[in-house]
Parts: C-alpha cells; structure tokens; sequence
C-alpha cells in the first residue's frame, strides 16, 4: 500500500500536526470543564469542572508533561466518575419543529458533511503518510465550513462548540473508558501480566499449533466477552495472554488475528445479557415484553459470524 | 508470587461481571497492578501518564462531536427518514433491512442517526408496522414484538461490524496500541482493510436471517407468504 502514498510530510511537520490535534481535543474539553464549573443548573459543578479539565490538561499538553505528573492528573481525573459526581449541566436539545424546518432548508446534502470525516481519513490514510487522528480532524473542520455554508443563520462558530459539549455530557465519563482500558493494558504488559497468564494458559492449550491457538483465541474473545459484557476490556487482556504467545509468536499476521480477535469479541457482545446498552436497554426503550428478545434476534448471526471469522484467521494467518 | 500480578486481571473480570463502576474496575486494577508488578508508587504513576498519553488517539472521538450535534439540528434525521421511505413494495421485513443497509454503509463512515432511541422507535417501527397495514392486515402483538427484535438486531450488528470499517475508529485503534504493546506496528487502514470481508458476510447474513424469519412469520400469524 505504501506506493499509493504520493502525498508525504516529513515527520517533525507529523509530529507537530498530531500535537495541535491533542490540544484541540483537550481544549474541547476544557471548554466542558468551564462551561459545567460555571452552569448553576449542573447539580455537581465541581466534580464534573475536574473531571473534564483534568482530561483537557492531559490530552493538550502530554506530550510536554513529566510522565508522573500526566499519571497524577489521570488519578485525579477518575475520582469524580467513582464518586458519582460527574452530571450533566444545562442541556439545549433542539426540538423536532426546529430540525424539520432546517431540514426544509438544508436537505439531502446534509448527508455530504456527514461522510465528509469517514471519507477524509480514508483517502488521506490511502494517499499520505498523515495521521488518522490529523486526517479525522481535518474531515471535521472542512464539514464545519460545509455547514457554516449551507446555513450560516443557524450554524455559528458558537453552536459547533455548544453542540459538542452537549454530546460530551450526554456520553458522560464512560467515553473515557476506551483510553482507560488501552491506558490498563500498557500497565498490564509493563507489570509482566502477560507472561503468567501465557504459563497458565500453556498448561491447557499446546503450544506450537497455531490452527489451535487462532481457535481458542476467538472462541476466548466471544466467551470472555460474553462474560464481561465489553470486548474492549476482553481484548487488551486476551491478546497480551493469548493472542501474543500463542499465535503471533508463531509468525501469524498480526493485523488480521489482532483485528478480527474483536469482532470476535463482538459476537459475544451479540449474546449476552452483561451488554445491557446494547442487549437490553432496546427491550426498555421498546417496551418489548420479552427480556431476551433482542438477543435471541442476534444469536444466529454471531454463530455464523464467529465460524466464519475463525475460518478467515486460519486461511489467511 | 508470580500469580499476584494476576489480580489485576481478576478485578477486571469480576467487576466487569459484577456490574460495578466500569472506572473503578480499571482504576483499581491500575493501582493494584502496578503495586503487586512491583512498580512503586513512582513507577506507577509515571506508567499510567505514559500510557494514557499513549492512548489518546482513542480521544479522537471528541472533535467529531462539533458536528454531530449540528448535523442533528440540521435534520440528519429527518434526511435518513426520507431515504429509507424510497423502499418499494415495503414490508416488515424490507423496511428493517433497508434500515440496515443504510445504517451499515453510514456507520462505515462513523455516522449514526440516533439508534433504538433516536431513529428506530420514531422511525422504522412505526414504518413497518404501516407496511403490515398496507399489506391488508391488521398488526398483531407478537409480529410487532418480533419486528422490535429482529430492527434492535440489525442495529446492533450493523453497527458492530461496520463501525470497524471507519479508519480511526475505536476499536482499530485500541487493537493497534495493544499490538504495539506487543512489539507489532500495524496501521489502522491494514485493520479496517481486514474486517471488510467480515462486514459483508455479516450484513448478508442478517439481512437474510432478516427476511426469512419475517417471511415465516407472516405466514404464521397471517397465513400468507408476502
């Protein structure tokens, strides 16, 4: 794929580039902090003011922190949520009259700003050595402008940042919980948690035969999903016990084993109880009478897709 | 004392399990690993720092919510509803699966119109219950209960299997930092790249599972095939 890249930045441009992408994400996030220290209508101003500042600190400036100073703030960052005292401030919903009429305005190019991120980072990830995380930001800036175009009654500098700490308070400190896991997961192979559960697991499965290692790898993924009800927690540890050792160590294709392992995981997630935003929460929302009723909907497909997947993986180790 | 350093794992496992505060669970488990892998107050700061720093490609969600909210008020929505009215001949069964077509080939580029909540209640249930009607008959309980499932269903693995496809998204980029990890650099286009065979097999795969249990159970509570 490399010979695609005709467009290339050098790396200090790279690096530069990527580092004002990490401040504008953390002042997205300071603004949070600010907005909900200052709103009276916020029932916890403190917590919640902590919880987004810190975050904002880290993300903008991390890459110049002192690394302890960075793992501080993180601390600092989650004692908030753990106390329940992140909350949700004023919230400016638009009402369904207010879309339809800017829909009557705007119309079916709406859809051209929608993709424009998705469609930016894939041809900039084709075309040029940039990063996702630079690409994904442009594709958001040049959707601004898109908008700003479209309706510039509506679509005001101000309305961008409002909206957007509208969609922060409404995911809440759960949103952290991708990086937080990542975060566990570095910790785990620094600690050598790796290296034990791999003598544990090597006195059930046989090292050596990669076909069986891919095997219990996935059916690991979807089982240990099932159990913990998210695979992004699955998959940081699955991978660092089982999928290193017992697969990759043997010269499989990291991208493909590594890759389709969540999917895998994502086959449990379709069958279990434990993902109740997405298994259970629909039955309340639909007022469905039978609890089980969105995953008995799913349970074939996750079979055939964990079948299919762990075909894929032996096929194209 | 080697089994010590599992503990971590252990907390993360039952907590999980427990349904206790997701970020307690990895808070404690950073702490408890870090103590029991012998890192020291010091060194356990410093690893976290350097790993949460690490992950914040996994932020990059935040600077797509300047427009999500604006794409919202700019009647995102209201478009989505338009295009999936365009199904001809619609039934139950046509209407969930024109949703998930368009929700696979959107979620690709990381947009979402609202989920359960947002678009499926106030959009596709009641567009497949006013296609039961137009087919002559008067909707029954069960095949409205069954139409909430089978629509819940294809959100949900539309979007798990789709979702992977957007270069930069969550889940390619949480599989490229534990690989780094690992000592293996990978690029998140190669990830994306790999899932697509999966994302077609699955939306196939529900699509058909779709039409055929729509069709049996038609059959079922109306007597006929359409």
């Amino acid at each position: 794929m490399a010979n695609l890249k005709f467009i290339q930045i050098n790396e200090v441009l790279g690096a530069n580039l990527l580092n004002l992408v990490w401040v504008i994400i953390g002042l997205i996030a300071i603004y949070a902090a600010i907005k909900n220290f200052l709103d009276k209508e916020n029932p916890s101003r403190i917590g919640t003011g902590v919880f987004w500042g810190a975050f904002g600190v880290v993300c903008a400036f991390g890459t110049w922190l002192p690394a302890k100073v960075s793992g501080a703030l993180v601390i600092l960052m989650c004692l908030p949520p753990i106390f329940k005292k992140v909350k949700v401030g004023h919230v400016d919903t638009p009402s369904k009259e207010h879309t339809e009429e800017q829909y009557h305005k705007v119309g079916m190019k709406i859809f051209f700003p929608a993709i424009c991120v998705g469609l930016f980072s894939l041809v900039m990830a084709f075309f040029t050595n940039i990063s996702s995380m630079v690409a994904v930001t442009l594709g958001v800036i040049v959707a601004m402008i898109i908008l700003m175009a479209y309706n510039p009654s509506e679509n005001k500098p101000v309305v961008f940042l409002k909206e957007s700490e509208r969609f922060l308070s409404i995911m809440g400190p759960l949103c952290m919980l991708p990086q937080l896991l990542g975060c566990l997961g570095g910790v785990f192979t620094a600690a050598g948690v790796g290296e034990v559960v791999a003598g544990m697991v090597e006195n059930i499965v046989p090292k050596g035969n990669v076909n069986v290692g891919i095997i219990v790898f996935a059916i690991g993924m979807a089982l240990f999903t099932m159990i913990m009800g998210n695979a992004f927690a699955a998959i940081t540890v699955m991978t660092v016990g089982i999928g290193g050792p017992f697969v990759l160590a043997y010269g499989a294709n990291p991208v493909i084993i590594g890759m389709l392992a969540l999917t895998c995981g994502y086959c449990g997630t379709l069958c279990t109880p434990m993902a109740a935003n997405f298994n259970i929460v629909p039955v309340a929302i639909l007022n469905m009478k039978d609890r089980w009723g969105v995953i008995k909907n799913q349970v074939v497909v996750a079979i055939i897709m964990l079948i299919f997947q762990i075909g894929y993986m032996i096929a194209f180790k | 004392m080697e089994y010590l350093k599992l503990v971590g794992v252990l907390i993360v496992i039952l907590g999980f399990t427990l349904k206790l505060d997701s970020i307690l669970i990895i808070f404690l488990a950073l702490i408890v690993t870090g103590f029991a892998g012998g890192l020291g107050l010091d060194g356990l700061l410093e690893a976290i720092g350097t790993n949460f720093v690490a992950n914040r490609s996994m932020a990059i969600f935040i600077p797509i919510l300047l427009i999500t909210g604006v794409l919202e008020r700019n009647g995102l929505r209201e478009a989505a509803t338009d295009l999936i009215k365009k199904v001809k001949g619609a039934t139950a069964g046509k209407v969930v699966v024109a949703y998930g077509v368009m929700r696979a080939i959107f979620g690709a580029f990381n947009v979402g119109f609202g989920g359960v909540a947002g678009f499926v209640r106030p959009v596709v249930l009641p567009m497949a219950e006013a296609a039961v009607k137009n087919q002559g008959h008067e909707a029954k309980e069960e095949h409205i209960e069954d139409i909430k499932g089978m629509s819940s269903a294809m959100e949900n693995i539309t979007w798990f299997f789709f979702q992977v496809l957007f270069v930069g998204g969550a889940g390619g980029v949480l599989v490229q930092s534990t690989l780094a990890s690992l000592g293996y650099e990978v690029e998140l286009i190669e990830l994306a790249a790999a899932e697509i065979p999966v994302a077609i097999v699955a939306l196939v795969a529900v699509c058909v599972v779709t039409f055929v249990k729509d069709k049996k159970i038609s059959k079922k509570y109306y007597g006929t095939e359409k």
